[in-house]
């Protein structure tokens, strides 16, 4: 008992001296990720049309069945709108004047890493992700996607040994079309909503994960976004099927060049559970916020769902949301299997003109299911804030239980924090609790760390990263320093 | 140590300190007693350098430094310790993670390196032990939660840690009781040492059947109106603060 209190301690204490050590790396708010690197691209026509999702279907080289899919979507898509129904303000974006396919130009079979342009190894170094799997973080394999292809995808061999796919999704279409075809849109279906069905027309690549029955993941699984050219959209697709009695933790992050005009990223990540199978999903998304005047940045619109399919099986998604100009975002899970569970924990951030509107859907279908609902939203500048959470019981879902706890901290007095719960319960034996607070920085909290030889900026750090602390403690170790250091960068310069 | 001159000082253009002198030297335990509203606690936020109270005339020395021109973080790091009558309680920090923050920008700033997490939680438990703090504390948010009392404990043990060279304890023992201002008198005690002073700030001549002054001053609508030795606390004791008021007003009726 005693020696695992004091082993805790020495973690705690050891993620402070982290923390240290990256205030003190942090001299200046600026976006350390807003680089381009000139990279020979092959771009397609800007504007879209049946041929332009004929033509990035060609150029993939895809089955007839996929094109007849992203073309179902791009007809229904033709006749749907723009959903408005969220606390944003959005700029008229002007579809036809965006890029909807580029690729960095590379050899066509890429036999080794040398064969990888040399350049394209230096953007992912620089961004801290290098490509070559000796010098990788021990234990994480990562696929690393630029623009609209998938460039490299490490410890594939590896995971192979043991079943487990891992690759990019346009690799997946023409090594495993069955597993594709059978799960791909299962969960969310290309009619879903404006963006994503926007992306089931003209997706370019992303991940795919197959972890077989039985098989505990090794290793996280990481996929890194990095969008590089100008005017395009990033349109990826993760599809991440663990079947039954299988374990994986999953981890996205995402960068993006600084540039004054928006780009849109418009992403599905689809994962299923199977019986008795776990999935951890964490995003650090980092997207170019915007400047302080609110020019440019990413404009994230993102469908993520999974679906608990067979009984005792969990999905738990952990998201830092440090950047975008705006966000659109619910990652959700549908309980179908009996007694199977969902997660949702987040911490978002807006900072500047930021605007977010992000939660989460925990639809109960089967019985006894459990889900978890944990908001941390942080609003600084003139940052908004919204969380927008449904919890769905149906009616044949006895037992269902579900705990939200939505919390926002407010930095200054020009920003602001939304809570959109909705609740349709339809089974008399749910359990639901929702808790909410809303708490400022005060300054009698900062005075006291001042007293204690603690400077403003770094005490701002220190609570901010106590209030998100229940979210971190989420996160695998390594991509919880990583989430600690943006958090401070996010917010540097906000409170006077 | 500490050389205060002709202090004045306002809140929200309410003169509250109107001219206060004092000195501090190395090892003297020093009292400041009064009524209430006599500028006790302005006094304390203004060698801490909390900005709501304005200085507007006179001059503090701290070891030869200017000490109205330094920040509150680097009046900590010179040696300054205030020992707060409402301790802050900051959600979801650990004090582990706090005292360590605190300590090592103490260290940086004597140009040494930053404690390794074994060090470093030996150095709590070393300290822990000598105020006699339930280490259960240490593992909580910082004061959250925490009891009056256990607040109380806890500014005295982050003295301990960061070892002062003044330590400004405001109304410390305001909301304790007995056993816990016995452990908190006996903290300071044993924090004692030729080389550094204490400043304490009370209401009650209680704490300093504990913790024994070398000087006493009375502080009296923003001034010092009587400084003896420790005899001055009894005294105060017995009569009551009317029986400076009445001896104030009578020297100088003008003030009312």
């Amino acid at each position: 008992m005693f020696i695992i209190k004091g082993k805790g301690l020495i973690i705690e204490a050891t993620m402070a001296k982290e923390q240290d050590n990256i205030i003190n790396e942090v001299t200046s708010g600026d976006y350390k990720y807003g680089f381009f690197s000139d990279i020979d691209t092959e771009k397609i026509q800007k504007g879209l049309n049946e041929d332009v999702v004929r033509l990035i279907s060609s150029k993939k080289n895809e089955p007839q069945w996929l094109l007849e899919f992203r073309l179902k979507a791009y007809r229904h898509w033709l006749t749907m709108k723009m959903p408005a129904w969220a606390h944003l303000k959005i700029p008229e974006i002007k579809y036809q004047d965006i890029i909807y396919y580029a690729a960095p130009k590379q050899r066509a079979v890429l036999n080794s890493i040398d064969d990888i342009d040399p350049e394209l190894k230096r953007t992912f170094d620089k961004l801290g992700i290098p490509l070559e799997e000796q010098k990788h973080l021990s234990g994480v394999a990562v696929d690393a996607v630029m623009d609209s292809v998938s460039v490299k995808t490490t410890f594939k061999e590896t995971l192979a040994e043991m079943g487990i796919i891992f690759c990019s999704f346009s690799e997946a279409v023409q090594e495993y079309p069955d597993l594709v075809k059978r799960y791909m849109g299962s969960v969310v279906p290309y009619t879903d909503n404006f963006f994503a069905t926007l992306n089931s027309a003209v997706f370019s690549d992303g991940s795919f994960c197959y972890i077989p029955k039985g098989v505990r993941c090794p290793m996280e699984l990481s996929t890194y976004f990095r969008i590089n050219s100008a005017n395009t959209g990033q349109f990826e697709r993760t599809l991440l099927v663990a079947d039954e009695e299988s374990y994986v933790s999953y981890l996205e992050g995402c960068t993006a060049p600084q540039r004054d005009e928006n780009q849109l990223h418009a992403a599905i990540v689809e994962i299923i559970a199977e019986k008795n199978a776990e999935v951890k999903y964490s995003t650090v998304q980092n997207w170019y916020p915007g400047d302080k005047e609110g020019k440019g940045g990413i404009f994230n619109f993102v469908t993520k769902r999974g679906m608990c399919k067979g009984n005792n099986s969990k999905i738990s998604w952990t998201q830092i949301e440090t950047g975008s100009a705006i966000t659109w975002k619910y990652p959700s899970c549908i309980l179908r299997g009996d007694n199977s569970t969902g997660e949702f924990y987040s911490v978002a951030v807006t900072n500047n003109h930021q605007q977010a509107d992000t939660g989460t859907k925990m639809i109960h279908i089967g019985k006894n299911t459990k889900s978890t609902i944990v908001s941390k939203g942080i609003s600084a500048g003139m940052g908004q804030n919204s969380y927008r959470g449904l919890v769905k019981v149906l009616k044949n879902a006895t037992g269902a239980r579900n705990y939200s706890q939505c919390d926002s901290l407010l930095l200054g007095d020009k920003c602001g924090a939304h809570t959109f719960p909705y609740l349709e319960v339809d089974n008399s034996s749910a359990i639901i609790e929702h808790e909410a607070t809303t708490s400022k920085i005060g300054e009698d909290q900062i005075f006291y760390c001042n007293q204690r030889g603690i400077s403003t900026e770094d005490a701002i750090g220190l609570i901010v990263n106590g209030y998100a602390k229940e979210v971190i403690n989420k996160l695998p170790m390594e991509f919880a320093v990583e989430a600690q250091k943006l958090l401070q960068i996010s917010l540097e310069g906000s409170v006077g | 140590m500490l050389s205060i001159k002709n202090i004045k000082a306002e809140i929200d253009g309410k003169e509250i300190l109107k001219g206060i002198s004092l000195e501090i030297k190395e090892g003297e335990v020093h009292a400041i007693m009064g009524p209430n509203g006599s500028g006790k606690s302005t006094l304390a936020a203004v060698l801490a350098g909390r900005d709501y109270a304005r200085i507007t005339e006179g001059t503090i020395t701290f070891n030869g430094g200017n000490l109205l021109d330094m920040s509150p973080e680097e009046r900590s790091k010179e040696g300054i310790f205030l020992g707060f009558q409402y301790p802050i309680e900051i959600p979801g920090v650990s004090m582990v993670n706090f005292m360590k923050t605190a300590v090592n920008e103490h260290r940086k700033h004597k140009g040494l390196e930053p404690l390794s997490a074994s060090d470093f939680l030996k150095m709590m438990r070393e300290k822990k032990e000598l105020v006699e703090i339930d280490s259960k504390l240490a593992n909580r948010s910082v004061n959250e939660g925490f009891s009056g009392g256990e607040k109380k404990k806890n500014e005295i043990f982050q003295m301990a840690m960061l070892e002062p060279k003044l330590a400004i304890l405001d109304e410390t023992d305001s909301g304790l009781d007995i056993d816990a201002l016995r452990i908190v008198a006996n903290g300071v005690n044993k924090l004692k040492r030729p080389d550094n002073s204490s400043l304490i700030i009370t209401h009650y001549q209680r704490l300093l059947d504990y913790i024994v002054p070398d000087i006493v001053h009375v502080l009296y609508d923003g001034r010092i109106v009587k400084t003896a030795g420790k005899e001055l606390a009894f005294e105060l004791e017995e009569k009551g603060y009317d029986w400076i008021k009445k001896e104030v007003e009578k020297n100088e009726p003008s003030w009312k």
